[in-house]
């Protein structure tokens, strides 16, 4: 419980912290759509292909989107690119450094699904057992051209009719799937080399502009922030005072039209401020229909 | 239990997120609702697209109504779109923001039903398996089978039991064939819904940051102005009430003073707060007798000095209600209390 509370207090605060959070939640999504995904190769010569790699590019471009989408910071990114110059001079090097860390935080969901497609090896064995070679195996090598296309499609449906007791189909499903493994972990160990590196080096390369940028890239999404808090606030005292006035002018109203005053008790003070002079239905019934035919104007001076 | 209180004020930190909590938990809701379904392809020509088609359309309509009736601001956009201009003039920017956004919000459930069904493929297998190309897939040559019959044993491809037409087309080929475009229609609705998501939002920024800033102030501003008129309504008529039943308690007391012709003993000092607060009534008789009155007789919502003496209003009900005459002032203000 505590363990779960300080996670959370850790993740918010700071917008960084906050966006590795998403970040790290869209990897677990990913993994998770992954595992729940019903993967069902149709076994047809043309159809293959096109679902295996469908199903390795299309869910990343997905994730890669909802990457920018829940990120803030893209907007503000945005807004700060597209806004007119006014008083303040852009900076384009805090708004390229803010684009490489959304992108970067971005890639992740993508990278995993695409790795973890890989290693599993389905999508693979599914978009390309058309495509082996069929010489290299003894149950499709003496076979015709075109019966060799169909039984080589139904390769990755294990419970086919046509290739349920062929031998050779475990072998062509096990060397597509050492390709698939070899080549998902082959990417793998490239991008953590390449991630490791660009951290190593970083701070050969411009590391006082790189902290400028990083501060002041901070600081406009805390500006940003505190803008819409003090917008916020300010409404909830603009809407106080207007509704105080519309009281106002309602009880002074009645005082006007129906010349008689409210009894003045000693001790009736403070239910009499809250009642604010409308002591009667008919009055309760016309403030509240004043509010709804004329609401007050939106002027508190 | 604290875990979920925490999760629960932090989605209650500010409107946004509160709303953005409804809608994620009616997306999980959609996502429940749809394992839980118990779907019966009925496995007949004619009836398959009908409740495919309808499994697969209806439930986002009913979820995005939903997503409209729980979202606590369409009341509000209702009551601004009709009310008359009066001293405020009414902007059109602030009502098509805050159609938009609902609207936004709302459609979230209902695409992920979509999404869901079509991943998973059974709807569009139930729909569609009338229409599977049995030249390319299965064997045409079927020469005894006249076209309905032929409809009629492809229409059982999702019942496998009953399933009877091995010879013309295998079951699972045809399924798996359904089920390989109903995944690929699902990846590509969710694709074009991530990419207008994607679009609509960044292209704000771009093209009118001003006016959205604005119709962003001005409809929180209505959401708090009503929250915070209904507050000040539920404090008046808290006072309204206790003023009420306070002079109802006063008017019985002192129709009893009246009617028995003995003073309520005022207890000295030391007996204090409690014996005022009793109010006079120290019996259960006369308990009952205010009891029977507040029921039989509710005093009028008129809050001026009290009414005469005589009868509190339970021996006169339906009177209208009395405007108090000058005398019966100074009474008030001795058997004032409060």
């Amino acid at each position: 419980m505590d363990r779960f509370r300080m996670i959370l207090q850790y993740f918010q605060s700071s917008s960084e912290s906050i966006m590795n959070g998403i970040c790290g939640l869209l990897a677990l999504a990913s993994v998770k759509m992954y595992t729940s995904f019903d993967f069902s190769c149709p076994c047809l010569p043309q159809y293959n292909m096109a679902y295996g790699l469908g199903i390795m590019f299309v869910p990343p471009i997905i994730l890669f989107l909802c990457g920018l989408i829940l990120n803030r910071q893209s907007l503000v990114m945005l807004e700060e690119w597209r806004r007119p110059q006014g008083h303040r001079k852009k900076d384009l090097a805090v708004i390229r450094y803010m684009c490489s860390s959304i992108m970067q935080r971005a890639m992740v969901a993508p990278v995993i699904w695409i790795v973890v497609t890989l290693l599993d090896g389905k999508c693979l064995i599914c978009a390309f057992s058309g495509s082996v070679d069929p010489e290299k195996f003894v149950g499709f090598a003496n076979v015709s051209m075109v019966q060799v296309q169909q039984l080589l499609a139904k390769v990755p449906c294990k419970d086919n009719e046509l290739v349920r007791n062929n031998t050779s189909r475990k072998a062509v499903s096990r060397y597509l799937r050492c390709w698939s493994q070899a080549l998902g972990w082959s990417i793998l160990l490239i991008l953590i080399i390449a991630a490791f590196l660009a951290r190593w080096l970083r701070p050969c390369f411009n590391q006082a502009s790189l902290l400028q940028a990083r501060h002041w890239s901070n600081y406009i999404d805390i500006e940003q922030k505190i803008f819409e808090e003090t917008c916020c606030e300010h409404s909830r005292l603009f809407a106080h005072k207007c509704i105080l006035h519309f009281f106002e002018s309602m009880r002074q109203e009645i005082k006007l039209h129906s010349c008689s005053l409210p009894g003045e008790g000693e001790g009736a003070e403070g239910e009499e401020d809250l009642l604010r002079g409308i002591t009667d239905q008919n009055q309760v019934n016309k403030l509240l229909k004043t509010w709804y035919y004329e609401k007050p104007p939106l002027d508190v001076s | 239990m604290d875990k979920f209180r925490m999760i629960f004020q932090f989605f209650q930190s500010n409107q946004e997120s509160f709303m953005n909590g409804i809608c994620g938990i009616m997306a999980l809701a959609s996502t429940q609702m749809y394992s839980a379904f118990d779907f019966n392809c009925p496995c007949l020509p004619h009836y398959n697209l009908a409740y495919g088609l309808g499994i697969l359309l209806v439930p986002p309509f009913i979820l995005f109504l939903l997503g409209f009736v729980l979202n606590n601001n369409i009341s509000m956009l209702a009551e601004e779109w009709r009310r008359p201009q009066g001293q405020r003039g009414k902007d059109p920017d602030v009502l098509r923001y805050m159609f938009c956004s609902m609207a936004q919000r709302a459609m979230i459930a209902p695409a992920v039903w979509v999404s869901v069904t079509l991943l998973d493929g059974k709807c569009i297998t139930c729909a569609f398996c009338t229409s599977v190309p049995v030249e390319t897939l299965g064997n045409a040559s079927h020469p005894h089978l006249s076209q309905g019959e032929i409809q009629r044993v492809l229409a059982r491809i999702p019942c496998k039991e009953i399933y009877n037409g091995q010879q013309l087309i295998a079951n699972e080929v045809a399924v798996r064939y359904l089920r390989c475009i109903s995944q690929a229609l699902g990846w590509c609705f969710v694709l074009l819904m991530t990419t207008l998501a994607f679009l609509v939002r960044s292209l704000r920024p771009c093209f009118s940051q001003a006016a959205f800033l604005k119709s962003r102030y001005w409809s929180h501003y209505i959401d708090i102005e009503r929250k915070l008129f209904d507050e000040t309504c539920a404090e008046h008529a808290r006072s309204f009430a206790k003023v009420c039943i306070q002079q109802f308690f006063e008017g019985m007391s002192r129709d009893l003073v009246a009617a028995h012709c003995h003073l309520p003993r005022k207890a000295p000092a030391d007996a204090g707060e409690a014996a005022e607060k009793l109010l006079g009534i120290t019996d259960q008789g006369t308990m009952n007798m205010a009891l029977k009155s507040w029921h039989r007789c509710k005093p009028p919502l008129h809050l001026h000095p009290p009414a005469l003496p005589t009868g509190n209003g339970w021996a006169r009900e339906g009177q209208p209600p009395m405007h108090p005459s000058m005398p019966q002032r100074e009474t008030a203000a001795y058997y004032s209390w409060v």
